[in-house]
Order: structure tokens, then C-alpha cells, then sequence
């Protein structure tokens, strides 16, 4: 039995930002993936809860392209739904891949994008790839609706840019951000299932005729909340995908990353993954077996 | 605080009054009495605790009772075939010696029963990863994944023979 004050279920948004208004005890779930093993665990915070249900809200759930080519990505879309979905199939072949790599079949049946992004965790492996597709958390509550990008909602460990009484509604990624790119993400771990990431590295590259038009490239555990490798990013603009530049990016990767110690990895083997890892997402990237 | 829920187990439906915090597991084991799904780990990691909710396998100890309002679930006491008698699948685990104590095979069987509804004609990387929501601490998994790849193989050979 879980520990819980009440549960309701908001079946709309203006519902789900009543229940929440002026209730400072209120906590959503989605999935329950997280914040019922937290209620478990009896974490501080996630035990005697007004728990606001918001699973069975049509809007924010499936995945959806507007005319303009933007493709919305609604927040309590399960993983399971995000990987099969044929638009993210067809556009964001990366993003497909990376949410498959998450937990098992249960987790990812039941677990939902948009709270793997508020968990706040730097190792939530949509995160990484949300990040190289300049996605646009969507938000709203009582003051209305704001977007803000998805590099700017994580602010630290488990802490995101949602204040109390808001809800994330979902992600926009738009079509400059996915055209004509090819990307891939490397979940490095111990275990290839039931496993939290060592380190994530998802990359996004637009390549013509051997020549780097442009690079993204973003990790996961890599520091205290997800980043992106922007001076590596700015170094490959323009060069040729040869391995010289490749091993390159990887060193420069560093300048931007804050790896630690950790009981599932040192510094050390991080900081070497780090340099490692985006050749051989690129060369997946771009039809290749990707050896190191 | 209680709710009030429909929902159908096993095919037979039932109207519940559920707790608030309680779980489906907690529902389906000890309202129901349906005590072949266990629970194991408690946080999602094991996969002892595996239930079919609406066609998706899921982890029923961290899944609220009152989600399943308006849902149709399949526990382990509901797999069998319409003579009561064990499924294709159970029976293959038997024949290949895919049980040894018997804690995880629950979830095994609706796990596999589950992914083989949506993938038929499986290949054994995707029998791995379809099953790896689920630990078992002594078969070491090979006698499992045979049994699964048996089961597909001969309801692939059922579903030709029928067509010719």
C-alpha cells in the first residue's frame, strides 16, 4: 500500500490546473514509473500526497505534426508509444531508438517521455536526444502557457524549470531541426536492459558529400544535468568525417563536460567514454558499424 | 479514501472498491485472491509481478489499483486455453525445463505471452529484449528463450498448415 493523502484524476488540462491551484501538497504522476518508487522508498516529498493522475488527458498524450512541419510530442506518451510511433519512426529515427533503450518492456509500456524529463535525472535517456533536436518543453498552468528549450528546463539534479501548480504539456520539435539530419544514441551501461546509463551520447549530423555541415551532440551523466558539446559542435562545422576529425571531436568534448566519480563509474572511464563515444555514434549515424 | 472501479480480469468483469494507494498487485492478490503473479522486487526491476493490462505487459507493484478503471487485465490464473488446460507456451516451458523454482515464471509466461501476440515470428535478439523486463535467478534464461522460440515456431507451423 502506498502511502498516499488522495489520488484524483484530471480527464482535461484546465481540470488537472485546478487540482493543482493552491494546493502546495499536490504532486502529478504520470507513469508512475518514478514517483511511485520514490513514494516506496518513502523519499521526503513523495509520501502523503495529493497525487493528481493525468494519464488519461487526450491532449497531452500521442504524437502529432502540424503544417509546418513541427512535430509535438505529447508529455504522458508512453516510451513504448514514442519508439513505435510512425512519425518519430520517420523523423527523429534517433529519438525512437534512444526511448527503447530505457528500462524493459514494463517500464517502457508504463513510463511516459515527458516525466523522464521532470524526474530532472542527467541519465534520463530521452533527455540526450530531446537536446540535439532543440526541442521546446511546453508548459501551461493558471498564468497561462509559456515554451522554454529543453537545455534551459534542467537546472540541476532532479530540479526543472516547472513551478508548482504548472504542467508540462508535451515537446515541440520543428522541422529545421530534423530535416536532413541523421542521428544516433549510444547508451553505454552495464547490463543492455534494466540498467541506468554510464553515459548517454546522442548525436545529430547533417553531412554533405563528406563535409560536416553541422554537428549536435549532447550527453547524458556527463555532468549534473544533460549537455551539449557546443566548442566540439563549433569545431566540426565545416570539416570532413574523417577519423582525424572524428577522434578530435571526442577530445574536445571534454571542454564542456563535468563527469564525476560515481559507485557505477569513475571520473576517468567517463571522461573516456566521453572522447569515445560520438565517433562511433556518427559513424552509426551514417551506416557504419561505429568501432572505436 | 476508496474509489469505485470497473474493470475486467480474466474475462469476467468486476466492479471494486479500491483503495487509493493501493496497487494492482495488492488488488489482484489480495482482493481477488489471483496469487499466481508475485511480488519480487517492488520497484519495477524484476518483472515478477508482470500482468497484461489492455495488450501491454506491466509491472503491476508499481501500478495504481484505481488505473485500471475501464481496463482489461490477464493474470497468470487467466493464460490458459479455453479446456483449462496449460497454453501452448506453458506447456513448451514445461517440456524445455523453463522453470526451476518457480518465483519469476509468472511473469515469464505473460511477459512472452504478451510479446508474441504482438510479434508472431520473432527472432531471438527480439525474444531477449522482449523478455528482459523479466529476471530469473536460475535458469539462466536459455531454456526460456527456447520455449518462447518453439512456441512461435509452431504456431507458425499451425498458421501455414491451416492456410494450405
Amino acid at each position: 500500500m502506498y502511502q498516499i493523502k488522495s489520488y484524483h484524476e484530471a480527464t482535461t488540462l484546465d481540470e488537472a490546473v485546478e487540482l493543482l491551484a493552491d494546493n502546495s501538497n499536490a504532486q502529478i504522476i504520470a507513469g508512475g514509473t518514478d514517483v511511485l518508487i520514490k513514494a516506496r522508498e518513502r523519499k521526503e516529498g513523495y509520501i502523503d500526497k495529493d497525487l493528481v493522475g493525468i494519464m488519461r488527458i487526450p491532449d497531452i498524450k500521442g504524437v502529432r505534426i502540424d503544417k509546418d512541419g513541427t512535430i509535438f510530442i505529447g508529455a504522458t506518451t508512453t516510451f513504448t508509444e514514442v519508439e513505435n510511433a510512425p512519425l518519430v519512426r520517420k523523423h527523429l529515427g534517433s529519438l525512437s531508438f534512444a526511448v527503447g533503450t530505457v528500462g524493459g518492456p514494463q517500464v517502457r509500456n508504463t513510463g511516459t517521455i515527458g516525466g523522464n524529463v521532470c524526474n530532472g535525472a542527467t541519465s534520463g535517456d530521452s533527455a540526450s536526444t530531446l537536446f540535439v533536436f532543440n526541442a521546446l518543453v511546453c508548459i501551461t498552468g493558471e498564468a497561462g502557457n509559456r515554451e522554454v528549450p529543453v537545455e534551459d528546463f534542467y537546472q540541476g539534479p532532479g530540479k526543472v524549470d516547472l513551478a508548482p501548480g504548472e504542467i508540462l504539456k508535451g515537446f515541440k520539435i520543428r522541422e529545421k531541426d530534423y530535416k536532413g539530419y541523421k542521428g544516433h544514441y549510444i547508451k553505454f551501461s552495464q547490463r543492455r536492459a534494466m540498467d541506468i546509463a554510464t553515459l548517454g551520447c546522442s548525436i545529430l549530423l547533417m553531412e554533405e558529400a563528406g563535409i560536416i555541415k553541422d554537428l549536435r551532440i549532447a550527453f547524458g551523466v556527463a555532468g549534473p544535468t544533460p549537455i551539449r558539446a557546443v566548442n566540439a559542435e563549433a569545431f566540426a562545422k565545416g570539416k570532413p568525417v574523417s577519423n582525424t576529425v572524428l577522434k578530435e571531436i571526442g577530445v574536445r568534448c571534454l571542454e564542456n563536460a563535468k563527469a564525476r566519480d560515481s559507485w557505477r563509474a569513475s571520473k576517468a572511464f567517463r571522461e573516456q567514454l566521453i572522447k569515445s563515444l560520438p565517433k562511433k555514434a556518427i559513424e552509426i549515424a551514417l551506416g557504419g558499424e561505429g568501432d572505436v | 479514501m476508496s474509489k469505485t472501479i470497473k474493470c475486467i480480469v480474466n474475462k469476467r468483469l468486476y466492479e471494486l472498491v479500491v483503495e487509493e494507494g493501493e496497487s494492482l498487485l495488492e488488488m489482484l492478490r489480495e482482493r481477488l485472491e489471483l496469487t499466481g503473479d508475485k511480488q519480487g522486487c517492488g520497484v519495477g526491476e524484476c518483472g515478477a509481478c508482470s500482468v497484461i493490462v489492455d495488450g501491454s505487459v506491466l509491472d503491476s507493484c508499481i501500478y495504481l489499483a484505481a488505473w485500471v478503471d475501464g481496463k482489461e487485465i490477464t493474470t497468470i490464473e487467466g493464460v490458459q486455453d479455453e479446456s483449462g488446460s496449460l497454453s501452448d507456451l506453458q506447456r513448451n516451458f514445461v517440456d524445455l525445463g523453463a522453470v526451476q523454482c518457480g518465483f519469476c515464471t509468472p511473469g515469464l509466461v505473460l511477459s512472452a505471452t504478451a510479446f508474441l501476440n504482438k510479434n508472431p515470428d520473432p527472432t531471438r535478439e527480439e525474444i531477449r529484449r522482449g523478455l528482459s523486463g523479466n529476471l530469473c535467478r536460475c535458469t539462466g534464461y536459455q531454456k526460456v528463450l527456447e520455449a518462447v522460440e518453439k512456441t512461435a515456431e509452431e504456431r507458425n507451423l499451425e498458421r501455414v498448415s491451416k492456410r494450405g
